[in-house]
């Protein structure tokens, strides 16, 4: 591919800029529909972008005796990790960048945001802080075991692990999300917890431990980590959107061109807002259950239905069915 | 494993009110608390004592925000009985009506509080949009939305024109049905069931021997109310039950107040329904002869007293105010030992802790370090007295 175009794909679009811009989008949509659902007005569009802004031109405050650089650099490990993962995952075609295997990479990307705020939760040096992080890290363990087998039955299917291989086989094939429905709940489940949302919001519960790992926060790093968050919604609802359904795959009859590319980014953006609405009605519907609860519902169901979903998968694929 | 020490308050976004509680933990389970619940002294008692009663009722309705109608009426059917004055039944039906729709703004108030605690906050903004429902009826009768300023010695100083019971009683069957969708919510929200049940359980015997009052021992199963048991004002004459739950939990008060809300409303119906005539004020004497009394009234959070000696004068000898929430502390931090962490604000929510009118006590040491507190383990210690002291 021409440099100029890869660099233009890598930083304007569908990369970095576009995903920012998105990201606030989808932040304001997220809380006009939950605010519109409690009887509330809710923000205006450019709301994110404004607390975006001020956020980050507020005063940077060190807790006392922290380690600053790591402080610091922990939320731009954040950014920067779902900012890779966003540039393999399908906007507006086949990724330029993917290769056999990128949806490891990405999944292991999408999991440094909560490293890092692990990590600022346990170099924040005060209490709400660190049982934040600590949280943090015991949901990582809970959810992330269902959420990548989930993830993992997809590629097991279609016999790739390229997450762009695995959408561009849909384009004439039934949607993951109809053939393994196990799956793509809990994907979404998984989903909703990773990025700490109710009921999974447990690391930042604001009655119980004032902040949790962002208490501390303040300033730029807040207003990265932030983004970075809500970043992660996007690229979350994004890959999402690619294994199960069927990301920006168009129809084989629609010539290749600019006329695919469009039709496959409105695809995307339906697909994503889709899976932004089903997230934050169960935000909306749900309060925040405790880690211990988290730790029955997601050992006990998530897992096994994950486990379930990738066993019928590969029964399925012996006998030929559904591939 | 390794003792945390959690400090929750005074300043906390659990915390509306100052209150601070020092929660020692292994891992995510509370082994001990220290609680000291006096940030906020001002003095009302003493304050009282220095007004004639026509000047006191406004001030103790500012003792509280929510249940500022309890106050001015327990003090006001005290000092009625000391003078011997005998109110109109209009005045006390109308003082019936303000005091249940106090009821119910508080009892949604509280819901939403609750919910909020478990980050259920859509539950949050339901319900205090229908308070505000019942703030607008509030405002209505009474002119104002906290405190209403309703009661004076000898009778209640605004009628309710028949309009205004026309309007109000075309408000009320809007609000029901939203009590029985709250009703439904509570059975069968999965992750309500999920942090209610179960959650900072207080048996009959602990609520009996902790003294609990309210909603707090109503859902451990007592069946203690001072509306039924001791009946002021309107009560005796509407027909209305004690609503009670054998759960004892977080789950049974919920229960309880959202039954009680019910209640409430059919109180406030019936009273409107049935507003004798006659005048709203009798003429009371300005002094009042030598005297005592224990003016008790059944608030939102609970049982409240008034204890009000006379001296023959225009002014209270001494007045003593024993709120609900006092009743309740020591349940509560006996039914958070050994729950986690995380339960800590429903738990504390579930009395619905009112904090500055309990207050009674300012502590000034200028070497910074005493504080007073009560210390509770498993085994119920309550200590007044310096820091970490048993």
């Amino acid at each position: 591919m021409d440099p100029f175009f890869l660099l233009l794909y890598v930083l304007v679009f569908p990369g970095f800029l576009f995903l920012a811009a998105y990201a606030l989008f989808l932040a304001y949509l997220d809380r006009k529909v939950g605010a519109r659902m409690q009887h509330r007005v809710g923000p205006p569009l450019l709301q994110p972008l404004a607390d975006f802004v001020k956020v980050l031109g507020k005063e940077v405050i060190d807790p006392r005796g922290v380690d600053r650089p790591a402080f610091d650099a922990a939320p731009l490990l954040a950014l920067a990790a779902v900012m890779t993962a966003f540039l393999y995952v399908p906007v507006i075609g086949p990724s330029p960048v993917a290769f056999q295997g990128d949806l490891v990479l990405v999944l292991y990307l999408l999991t440094l945001p909560t490293v890092a705020l692990f990590l600022v939760g346990w170099l924040s040096r005060i209490v709400y802080s660190t049982v934040g992080g600590v949280r943090a890290v015991t949901q990582l363990f809970i959810y992330e075991v269902p959420f990548f087998l989930a993830l993992l039955a997809p590629a097991i299917a279609a016999g790739t692990w390229s997450i762009s291989g695995i959408t561009a086989l849909q384009a004439g094939h039934p949607w993951f999300a109809l053939l393994q429905p196990i799956g793509f709940v809990v994907a979404l489940v998984g989903l909703q917890a990773k990025l700490e949302r109710t009921p999974f919001d447990i690391p930042e519960a604001e009655t119980e431990i004032v902040a949790g790992p962002w208490t501390e926060l303040t300033g730029r790093r807040l207003a990265l980590m932030i983004l970075a968050n809500e970043m992660s919604l996007v690229v979350g609802a994004g890959l999402v959107a690619a294994l199960f359904l069927g990301g920006p795959s168009v129809p084989a009859w629609v010539p290749a061109g600019p006329v695919a590319a469009l039709a496959g980014f409105a695809l995307f953006l339906v697909k994503t807002i889709a899976i932004l609405l089903v997230l934050a009605s169960v935000k909306v519907m749900t309060g925040r259950i405790r880690i211990d609860q988290l730790n029955d519902v997601g050992w006990k169901y998530l897992a096994n239905a994950a486990l379930l979903q990738v066993a019928l998968v590969l029964f399925m694929g012996f006998w030929g069915v559904g591939t | 494993m390794v003792e945390i020490t959690v400090p929750i308050g005074p300043q906390h976004p659990a915390l509306k009110e100052p209150v601070n509680f020092k929660v020692f933990a292994e891992g995510e389970t509370v082994v001990r608390l220290e609680l000291d619940v006096s940030y906020n002294h001002r003095g009302i008692e003493k304050a009282a004592e220095q007004r004639d009663f026509i000047r006191v009722v406004p001030l103790l309705e500012r003792v509280c925000g929510i249940c500022s109608h309890s106050h001015g009426t327990a003090f006001v059917k005290g000092i009625e009985e000391i003078m011997g004055v005998e109110v109109s039944p209009r005045a006390q039906y109308i003082r019936t009506i303000v005091a249940e729709l106090e009821r119910m703004h508080s009892h949604l108030l509280w819901l939403g509080v609750a919910a909020h605690e478990i980050g259920f906050n859509t539950l949050f903004m339901w319900t205090w949009r229908d308070r505000e429902v019942v703030q607008d009826i509030l405002e209505e009768l009474t002119g104002n939305r906290v405190n209403y300023g309703m009661n004076e010695i000898g009778g209640v100083r605004r009628d309710i024109p028949p309009a205004q019971v026309k309007k109000t009683l075309s408000l009320l069957p809007g609000l029901d049905e939203r009590l029985v969708k709250y009703r439904e919510m509570v059975r069968r929200q999965e992750t309500m069931i999920l942090r209610f049940r179960g959650v900072g359980k207080i048996t009959k015997a602990q609520a009996l021997s902790y003294g609990t009052v309210g909603p707090t021992a109503r859902a451990s199963g007592v069946d203690y109310d001072v509306r039924k048991d001791d009946p002021y004002i309107a009560y005796r004459e509407i027909p209305w039950n004690v609503v009670t739950s054998n759960d004892g939990d977080v789950y049974g008060r919920t229960v309880v107040r959202i039954g009680e809300l019910a209640e409430s409303l059919g109180i406030v119906r019936s009273c409107l329904e049935g507003l004798p005539d006659g005048p709203v004020t009798v003429d009371a004497p300005k002094k009042a002869p030598t005297g005592e009394i224990l003016s008790r009234y059944e608030a939102p959070r609970g049982e409240l007293c008034h204890y009000i000696r006379t001296n023959g004068t225009d002014k209270v000898d001494r007045l003593d105010i024993r709120t609900p929430t006092l009743a309740n502390w020591t349940s509560v931090a006996v039914c958070l030992v050994g729950q986690n962490i995380a339960d800590i604000p429903v738990i504390v929510a579930a009395i619905d802790p009112c904090l500055s009118c309990t207050s009674r006590m300012a502590v000034v040491d200028t070497e910074g370090r005493a504080r007073p507190c009560l210390s509770c383990t498993s085994r119920m210690t309550v200590v007044r007295g310096e820091d970490g002291e048993a």
